[in-house]
């Protein structure tokens, strides 16, 4: 379905995430940190440009990953995006969900 | 219905076991909830310390005998090297699945937030001392204490 976030029309799924990473913009995902009470820092962006790397080279997403990447460890992981880290992260970064279970 | 309409908001997960199929689904349990933004604690107890028994935890391995899911005669499941055998092929499964081992479980848990208690009771049972175990243990605790640890509205208690 469409949606207007920060003045761009998106296409996402029920859940919020876009379903067209062409329509991702900086814009929309300040808009969609700020929905989620994060305010994004640099830190945020180097996690950011991780997760969407991985996604681009279709490698699937985990938290055993993350712990992995040499960008972030877990600790920080969960401050920087704190409950649900993969799932916050991965919607602001205007990718799927991942559905690992680890 | 409380005041969080039913949400889940922590799982008290007992862990009682120490056979690979159980350790890993309540790591599973718990890693998954911290991952959905659930609060989650474990309490390790009777055979359970041996997932985080610093001798024992990259030992544990697959029931073989009285676990009729292997589809395994009973007999065959006895005889030596079977076990060793199952679990050196459940491991290979798991790898191939990104899991962790248990050691790399362990800290990815503690990472998460996931609190882990060791039951004092059990632990005097087995003569296990403090230094025996996972460093990042968050204490030795009595079963009331756990108790106190799951108190407030949402919170869920599992045992394994």
């Amino acid at each position: 379905m469409e949606t207007q976030i920060a003045n761009i029309t998106v296409d996402v799924n029920e859940e919020g995430y876009l379903t067209n990473f062409a329509q991702w913009t900086p814009a929309v995902a300040e808009a969609i940190a700020k929905d989620l009470n994060i305010m994004l820092t640099p830190r945020h962006w180097e996690v950011i440009t991780y997760l969407q790397n991985e996604h681009k080279s279709d490698s699937p997403l985990s938290i055993r990953k993350i712990s992995k990447s040499g960008v972030v460890d877990i600790k920080e992981f969960y401050q920087l995006f704190p409950n649900a880290p993969l799932k916050a992260a991965t919607k602001i970064a205007g990718i799927p969900k991942p559905a690992s279970c680890i | 219905m409380n005041e969080f309409n039913g949400e889940v908001r922590k799982m008290m997960i007992i862990l009682s076991k120490a056979t690979l199929e159980n350790v890993y689904a309540a790591f599973v349990l718990a890693n998954g909830a911290r991952m959905e933004g659930i609060e989650a604690e474990m309490f390790f107890t009777f055979f359970g310390l041996e997932a985080i028994h610093k001798g024992k935890l990259e030992h544990l391995h697959t029931a073989t005998v009285g676990n009729p899911a292997l589809h395994m005669p009973t007999l065959l499941g006895g005889l030596p090297g079977v076990e060793a055998l199952a679990t050196s092929m459940m491991k290979k499964e798991m790898e191939k699945i990104d899991m962790p081992d248990v050691l790399e479980f362990l800290d990815i848990l503690k990472a998460s937030g996931v609190k882990l208690w060791a039951c004092k009771l059990a632990m005097e049972m087995f003569h296990y001392k403090k230094e025996d175990m996972f460093d990042d243990l968050d204490g030795i605790i009595t079963v009331g204490d756990f108790y106190k640890q799951g108190s407030g509205l949402g919170t869920h208690m599992l045992f394994v």
